[in-house]
Order: structure tokens, then C-alpha cells, then sequence
């Protein structure tokens, strides 16, 4: 064998061992964060663990109720207002807009997706939190104060905000990949139903969006999943000083990465406290990693019959 | 008269457009108040000194400390995700067949770890910190952004490898070139501004995030000096700034967090610019 081909066959090995590292990591992270998890799962049942709301980590109780009820607060929230919100403005720029309405919005919507997370925080803190404490709140109060809207907490750090704050920080994501499946959808589709008599609302609502809507349900997973372990901005604007179990969207929310940020590194004197911190991590992990795999794989099962 | 099928029409145009006026409106009403905000506390003090003041820490001096930090932390992270991931890709795209298992295994598993919170990032990398007794430092930190931009960076590399035209490599293999030549000489270069852009991409990710660095880089109001020691950065500096009770403190961090958000524009427009020249210059 030459020295040219040794190298390439040098370059292959070394590349493949480089790839199977980076990948090993995945399982890697799971493994580890069970693992170092283990000890608060031997103490009592999970289901304790994860629906029993009293916090004293002093005393012993570890029950992550109350975070997990302010993270699915914060991400419904979130969700709410993101779903509609992308997926409108993707079906506009894809089917309507102008081609200069185009060209503008990609870099926007980059530049959405590229901007801090603690940045979309210190926005929350500045705009959000004060137009929810002094317009929003008050408003809900004195005209439909019943079951999700009903509330104590005059700050305006809650749920809202925080859902407010993470809606706009996912929505780029919805955008990108709902852009991306109705850019797939044939032309000649939409040109058969126009053919027929159909408006171009019609169209999209008929063609466009029943080829499209497995890849729009893979979307909205990506962002929910998204939505779900952001922490620094949620953790600004979501109240998390106050430790209660949420009832309103007006309430503080504690959601799980803001737990995990708050208390990590802080609790090595007291047995399992980590232990039950890095449950909560590796709930995150376990929760985003199924997301994200439902998601991907609904992506390039749809990608691969376009050929 | 407009006729119901009509009114749907408009209605539905409308409120699309409307999504998306909120939308762009969002990115507008961001940047807006953080200048409206950041703009008056901002000087040149503020980014030429390092933190001063006593026992209110912050409330004199500025931020060069978290400046230099998150801009050399962030450089060597990406350095050594550069490192990891073009050998990565350039095996999907040059060693591996278009349509092998194994790389789309690859793709899938490197979206999924895109997927993964940063602060599970934090948290795995410092148990492992724990068990190996490696204190908070700028190396701890270093590592973590690395492996934290990784995905990200080897997935925009990838799609921008796949762009390369096959009669490319063809024209090289039928030269005599190995894969290796191929890949180092012609694909490389053919797809260097891509791979700028996603390395620039991945480098205003690595020193925009927070969670990773929490509990891994720690922070110091001096100036990074040592790997082994801990080293401030600006995402950081502007949440413990935010969470100071002082009026004056708080006002820092939104200088704080215009100088972040300028410093993001200005990576992002140079991602911008080198995507655009990659696409003039790839043959159809």
C-alpha cells in the first residue's frame, strides 16, 4: 500500500473512532445522570417523587410536584401562544408573501432564534413583566377572576410571563421547520386545486396543510420540546423566588431547569439533595430526548418518501 | 359583494399577516428596549474596566472581565468543537455512502443532542467535575460550551456539505485523488464559507448561553487568567446583575445586555454574509 492510500485509510479509522465518541455521548449523558440519580430513587416510589409536592430537602422530601406543575404551566402557556402564532406566519411567508416580504423575514427570524436566552430574560423583566402586573393582571381580576385566571401574586412575575418570554423564544424553531415541510408540498398539488375553482386559503386548508401535517405536528414537538428545558429566561421572569404550587396563570412558576439552576452546586452538605437535583436533569433529558426523536424521525421518514 | 368563500379569504390573509407583523414586531419591540434601557448606563468605562466598587460589587468599574471571558471561552470552545466536528462530517458526507444507515444515524442522533437543554449539559458536566474534583474554571467551562455547540455546529456544516454538487468529487476521483485529497482540497474549499458561517453560528451560541457555564466556568471579577481558574462571562454577568437589588447595579446589566445583544448581531451578520457568498459560488 502507498503512503497516500495509508493516510486515507489512516483518516477513515480515525474519523469513524471520532464519530462513535461524539455519539456515545447521548447515552453517555443518560447514563451518567441516572446513575448519579439512583440514590433518591432507592428512598421512596416515583411516583412520590414525582407528584408529591413538598420541597424540604433538609427534612428529606424530595417531591418535584410543584416544579413539574410550573413547567407544564410555563410550556402550555407558551405553546398556546407560539403554535397559532408560527404556524400562521410560516403558511404566510410560504404561500403568500412577496418575495421581498421573504428575503426580510429569514434573517429576522435567525436573529429571533440567535438571541440570548438571557437577553429574551432582561426583555421579559423590562416589558413583559410590567405590562402583566399593571394592565394584564389587574384587568383579569376585576372582570374574569375564576379558575385559570384567578390569582394573589400582584408582582407579575408568573406563568404568563414566562410563557410570553418562551413562546417568542420557540417560535423561530416552529417557523423554520413548518417552513421547511410546506416548502416540500408540491406545486403541482396546489396548482390542481387552484385549477379547480379553489381560493388560495382552500388550498392551503385542504392540500397544502393535510401533505403538510405530520411534518407541523413534528414542529410544534421540536418547540415544546424547546420550550421545555429553556431555564435562564424563564428562570428571570417566572417568579421563581416564591416556592408554590401554581393554580392561575398569574401565579409564580418554578419550573424544573430553574430548579436545577437555582440549587445546583449549592447543596453538598445535605444527603440526596444533588441526587434529587439531577433527577430533575435527567427528567429534562429523558423528556426532550423522546421529543426530539418522535420529532426527528417523523422529519426524515417525510423527507425520504419526497424522493 | 364578497361571497363567503371570499370573506374566509381576506379573514384568514389577515390574520396571517397579523402573525407574522407580531411576529417580526417581537424582534423589533426586543431590540427597541433593550437600547431604550441599555443606551443610558452605557460607556466606555463600562467596557474598558473590570468590576469595582466594595461591599455593592458592580456599581463602579465595568464589564471587561465578562467581555474577555465569554470572547476567549467562546473562541476555544469553538476551536475544539471544530476540531471534533469537520473530521465528523466530512466522514458522513466523503467516506460514508449517500444512502447509509449508519449516517443517517449519525444526523439523527447529532439533532437529538441539539435538542438536549443546555443546563443538562451544565449539570452532567459538573458531576463529572465532582468525581474527578475539577474545580469551576475556565477549562470546565471551555469544555462544556464545546461539547454544547458540537451538534449545532456539525449539522449546519452538513447540510452545507451536502450542497456539494457529486460532479465535483468526481472530477477529483477520476483525477486519482484519494478521498482524503478530495475532501481536503476540493470539498473543503469549495465549502469553506459555509463552513465559516457555521462555525460563526456556533460561536454566538456558545457565548449567548448561560446554563452551561453556571456552574462550570463559575465567575471572577478579574480578568481570565489562568484555565485552571474561574473566568467571568457577560450572559452570566447580566443575570447577577439583573438579581441585585440596586437600581444602579440593575441598570448595568441592561448596558450589559446591549453590548451581548450587538455582539450576537454583529456574529449573526457575518454568518449572514458568508452564506450568502457560498451560495454565489456553488456550480448548479
Amino acid at each position: 500500500m502507498n503512503l497516500r492510500a495509508l493516510k486515507d485509510t489512516l483518516a477513515e479509522r480515525t474519523m469513524l473512532l471520532l464519530c462513535m465518541s461524539v455519539l456515545s455521548l447521548a447515552f453517555l449523558m443518560g447514563a451518567g445522570l441516572l446513575w448519579r440519580s439512583w440514590p433518591v430513587l432507592q428512598t421512596g416510589a416515583l411516583g412520590d417523587l414525582l407528584f408529591s409536592t413538598q420541597w424540604q430537602p433538609a427534612q428529606g422530601h424530595f417531591g418535584l410536584g410543584a416544579f413539574l406543575a410550573g413547567t407544564l404551566w410555563v410550556t402550555g402557556i407558551a405553546m398556546v401562544l407560539a403554535v397559532p402564532l408560527s404556524i400562521f406566519t410560516a403558511i404566510y411567508l410560504q404561500e403568500y408573501a412577496p418575495r421581498q416580504v421573504r428575503t426580510l423575514a429569514r434573517p429576522v427570524v435567525d436573529v429571533l432564534a440567535g438571541i440570548s436566552p438571557v437577553v429574551y430574560g432582561v426583555w421579559g423583566v423590562l416589558a413583559i413583566v410590567p405590562m402583566v402586573r399593571d394592565h394584564v393582571m389587574p384587568f383579569f381580576q376585576d372582570h374574569l377572576a375564576f379558575f385559570p385566571f384567578k390569582s394573589e401574586n400582584y408582582t407579575g412575575y408568573s406563568a404568563l410571563s414566562g410563557g410570553v418570554v418562551l413562546a417568542v423564544m420557540v417560535s423561530p424553531l416552529i417557523i423554520a421547520v413548518t417552513q421547511e415541510v410546506i416548502r416540500t408540498v408540491p406545486a403541482e398539488i396546489r396548482e390542481a386545486s387552484l385549477a379547480l375553482g379553489a381560493t388560495r386559503w382552500e388550498t392551503v386548508k385542504h392540500t397544502v396543510l393535510r401533505k403538510a401535517r405530520m411534518g407541523i405536528v413534528a414542529a410544534v414537538i421540536l418547540g415544546l420540546s424547546r420550550a421545555f428545558g429553556e431555564t435562564i429566561a424563564v428562570l428571570m421572569v417566572s417568579g421563581c423566588a416564591m416556592h408554590v404550587f401554581p393554580k392561575s396563570v398569574f401565579d409564580a412558576a418554578y419550573p424544573l431547569p430553574a430548579l436545577i439552576a437555582n440549587t445546583y452546586g449549592e447543596m453538598m452538605s445535605i444527603p440526596l439533595y444533588d441526587a434529587a437535583v439531577l433527577l430533575a436533569a435527567f427528567l429534562l433529558f429523558a423528556v426532550t430526548t423522546a421529543f426530539n426523536m418522535v420529532g426527528w424521525s417523523i422529519l426524515i421518514r417525510l423527507e425520504r418518501s419526497e424522493r | 359583494m364578497m361571497g363567503r368563500r371570499q370573506l374566509e379569504e381576506v379573514f384568514f390573509k389577515g390574520l396571517m399577516m397579523a402573525a407574522t407583523a407580531v411576529v417580526m414586531g417581537a424582534l423589533v419591540l426586543i431590540l427597541v428596549t433593550i437600547c431604550w434601557k441599555g443606551l443610558p448606563a452605557l460607556s466606555w468605562s463600562m467596557v474598558s474596566q473590570t468590576p469595582k466598587g466594595g461591599s455593592t460589587l458592580g456599581i463602579e468599574g465595568g464589564i471587561l472581565n465578562a467581555i474577555l471571558g465569554s470572547l476567549l471561552l467562546g473562541l476555544c470552545a469553538t476551536g475544539l468543537a471544530l476540531l471534533l466536528s469537520l473530521p465528523l462530517v466530512f466522514y458522513l458526507n466523503i467516506y460514508l455512502r449517500k444512502r447509509s444507515r449508519f449516517a443517517l444515524l449519525v444526523r439523527f442522533l447529532l439533532d437529538v443532542l441539539w435538542g438536549i437543554p443546555s443546563i443538562v449539559y451544565g449539570a452532567f458536566a459538573f458531576t463529572l467535575m465532582v468525581i474527578w474534583r475539577i474545580p469551576a474554571s475556565f477549562l470546565a467551562g471551555t469544555l462544556t460550551i464545546a461539547l454544547l455547540v458540537v451538534p449545532i455546529m456539525a449539522r449546519s456544516m452538513d447540510e452545507v456539505l451536502r450542497m456539494i454538487p457529486f460532479e465535483l468529487k468526481e472530477a477529483s476521483y477520476t483525477l486519482g485523488s484519494t478521498r482524503l485529497e478530495t475532501a481536503m482540497k476540493v470539498v473543503f474549499r469549495q465549502a469553506l464559507p459555509g463552513i465559516l458561517a457555521a462555525v460563526l453560528t456556533a460561536f454566538g451560541r456558545g457565548i449567548g448561553d448561560a446554563a452551561a457555564v453556571l456552574f462550570t466556568a463559575g465567575f471572577t471579577d478579574s480578568l481570565p487568567y489562568s484555565i485552571l481558574k474561574p473566568v467571568a462571562t457577560l450572559p452570566l454577568a447580566i443575570f447577577f446583575q439583573l438579581g441585585t437589588p440596586f437600581p444602579e447595579v440593575q441598570a448595568r446589566g441592561y448596558a450589559s445586555a446591549l453590548v451581548l445583544t450587538i455582539l450576537l448581531l454583529l456574529i449573526s451578520a457575518g454568518s449572514r454574509l458568508l452564506t450568502g457568498r457560498f451560495t454565489k459560488h456553488v456550480i448548479r
